[in-house]
């Protein structure tokens, strides 16, 4: 995978010029059909910044954070990750991503966390084989996320936050900068919840890069940086406090008539 | 931020573990070697022409009557006989382990399919050899419409965004469709009995396909060894690898390619109604009891080549026909397996 090693070595050697935005999303429209899902969004998520992206149900979250990762195409505009062209990205290390369906997975497939954390390496490593330096790392990771101990364990056999850790460890084990996370504590207690979301701030504060969906309002004004509102169209993007003071909530969330509160 | 994490749960001891990962070991090890016997065998037997090959084939087949002659069966001083085995051999090692991705992709009903799509092929050989005439094996012919009814299936699944159950189902049955249609127009030109590929049947394995299924199966090993991870990262979190920008596509259509190849070699042992029964039931069974990904790849093998032994020792001494001695064989193990993890379960819950 020497396309990878390039592609990496490209983007990092970006000193000498105005660091880019980790995402940097211009007009972007896309639609199932006829139904439009995502409408004209401007939005750029600075390096470092900690992401708050809600909405309301189907007001186009997951979608928008599709795009930004090249799962879905644009039908008009254009997304840039880290300065280059979402299409033609190709450091797809540089990305972690807990999907929605990775969250809800028990899953019959026996994998071990420690296998699993490994598959960060593997965009690394491409057709050879993992060195001493892949396990040092994968080792590390576990044990940043505070899972050393469940490595021989099978996935499924985790709680959900645990499992939330295992796959937070797969991102790090694949020096992602950039962390995307999809209601990543759905059915997770609120103790383990508190705790995982201590430890996406500590991330933070090391330089990664978040972009949380959560349902959960509080959560966000509590943790995020910044917060983007969206229902299909954006509603709101700044920082936490403006957001609290905007009415931008109560409009987008208005926007499909649903029930604002979404406390457990 | 280590934080404590309650492990009290783990039920197997250490001692345990280690014990079963011995047993693995020997299973694969045994597999191995008796793999290498059986290429070893195809490559005498299909070298014997050349001068210092023949002595050993000649060697080779002595030592099969000495084998006969200490265990008392009529078994190994036959090269056809060794052409059977070695066919079985393979396909206990190749089919669970393309198995355990598909199974684990979801996928299991795509060998099922694929194998209907060969057996369409098997009517366009037999069709085509009696037209032109001597084209030998029908599974050539088999083999390449099952590629590119692979390459269809992965073209529907693209499109269709899903291994749906219904563009699966529209491909089974009408391969399956076009294979009779062309089977009952070529009774008209000549007899063809398809029984066999129909049901599984030893006595079609001939030196030909025992070397295509030697050559298939080292090509499918090969590839899943360079391919493993990309191919583990698919099965396991199919979008994770495509925003890790895995060319998850080529890998899809390169394991359903896999497949047809393993399934038109397993085809004549097994039978089209039943191939599919080898990708999936050892899978099952290893799934049922293991603790790891590589654990399950191991398992299954170890699963199919029991199956093979026992379903070719009963289907050999009992005449009985290959695939459905096979398959029950494998489902026995399968039963075993279950009862095995529910003794687990039982043990965690009074733990």
């Amino acid at each position: 995978m020497s396309q990878i090693e390039s592609a990496r070595t490209n983007t990092f050697d970006d000193g000498d010029r105005t660091v880019t935005p980790a995402v940097d999303i211009r007009d972007v429209s896309f639609a199932y059909g006829d139904a439009p899902v995502v409408k004209d969004v401007t939005l750029t998520i600075e390096r470092g910044e900690f992401l708050g992206l809600i909405g309301p149900n189907g007001s186009g979250k997951t979608t928008l954070l599709h795009l930004m990762l090249g799962l879905l195409e644009p039908d008009s505009g254009s997304i840039d990750l880290f300065g280059e062209p979402v299409s033609s990205f190709e450091a797809g290390s540089r990305i972690g991503y807990v999907s929605q369906q990775s969250t809800n997975r028990g899953g019959s497939m026996p994998v071990t966390v420690r296998e699993s954390v490994t598959m960060g390496r593997f965009a690394h490593a491409g057709h050879a084989r993992l060195t001493d330096e892949d396990t040092t790392i994968v080792e590390s990771a576990l044990e940043t996320v505070g899972i050393t101990d469940l490595g021989d364990r099978l996935l499924n056999e985790l709680s959900g936050g645990q499992r939330q850790r295992a796959y937070i460890a797969r991102a790090l084990a694949s020096e992602a900068d950039l962390l995307a996370l999809d209601e990543p504590t759905v059915g997770v207690d609120a103790e383990s919840r508190d705790s995982f979301y201590r430890l996406l701030d500590s991330l933070n504060d090391d330089g990664i890069t978040i972009i949380l969906i959560e349902h959960d309002i509080g959560v966000v004004t509590d943790r995020a940086s910044r917060i983007a509102c969206i229902n299909t169209e954006l509603f709101h993007h700044g920082d936490t406090e403006s957001f609290v003071e905007s009415d931008a909530l109560a409009e987008a969330y208005g926007a499909t008539g649903q029930v604002v509160h979404h406390d457990h | 931020m280590p934080e404590t994490i309650d492990t009290a749960g783990e039920t197997d001891t250490h001692s345990s573990i280690d014990r079963r990962l011995a047993v693995e070991m020997v299973g694969l090890v045994l597999t191995g070697a008796v793999t290498a016997v059986m290429l070893t065998f195809i490559a005498l037997n299909w070298l014997q022409a050349y001068p210092v090959v023949g002595e050993w084939y000649d060697q080779f087949m002595i030592a099969g009557q000495w084998m006969d002659y200490y265990l008392g069966t009529n078994v190994f001083q036959w090269s056809f006989m060794w052409q059977q085995m070695a066919t079985g051999v393979l396909i206990g090692t190749v089919a669970p382990l393309i198995g355990t991705f598909l199974v684990h992709r979801e996928m299991a009903l795509i060998g099922e399919t694929l194998a209907h799509t060969a057996f369409a092929g098997v009517a366009i050989g037999f069709a085509a050899g009696s037209l032109v005439g001597g084209i030998g094996t029908p599974l050539y012919a088999a083999l390449i419409v099952s590629i590119f009814g692979a390459i269809g299936v992965q073209w529907l699944a693209e499109r269709t965004n899903t291994y749906g159950d219904v563009p699966i189902a529209i491909m089974l049955t009408g391969s399956f469709a076009v294979g009779t249609l062309i089977i009952s127009w070529g009774r008209g030109q000549r007899g063809i009995s398809i029984e066999e590929y129909l049901f599984g049947d030893l006595s079609i394995v001939g030196a030909e396909s025992a070397r295509m299924m030697a050559v298939l199966s080292i090509v499918v090993v090969a590839i899943v060894l360079y391919t493993y991870k990309q191919l583990l990262f698919i099965t396991f979190d199919e979008q994770a690898a495509r925003v890790a920008r895995l060319n998850v596509n080529a890998y899809n259509t390169l394991l359903i390619v896999m497949t047809a190849v393993v399934v038109v070699g397993s085809m004549q042992v097994l039978g089209v109604i039943l191939v599919a029964g080898m990708l999936v039931i050892p899978v099952a069974a290893a799934s049922q009891i293991s603790r790891g990904f590589r654990e399950t790849i191991y398992l299954s093998i170890i699963f199919g080549q029991l199956s093979i032994a026992g379903g070719l020792a009963l289907a050999i001494s009992q005449s009985l026909p290959s695939g459905g001695s096979i398959i029950v064989v494998a489902i026995a193990i399968y039963l075993l397996t279950i009862a095995a993890s529910s003794r687990q379960v039982m043990a965690i819950s009074t733990h």
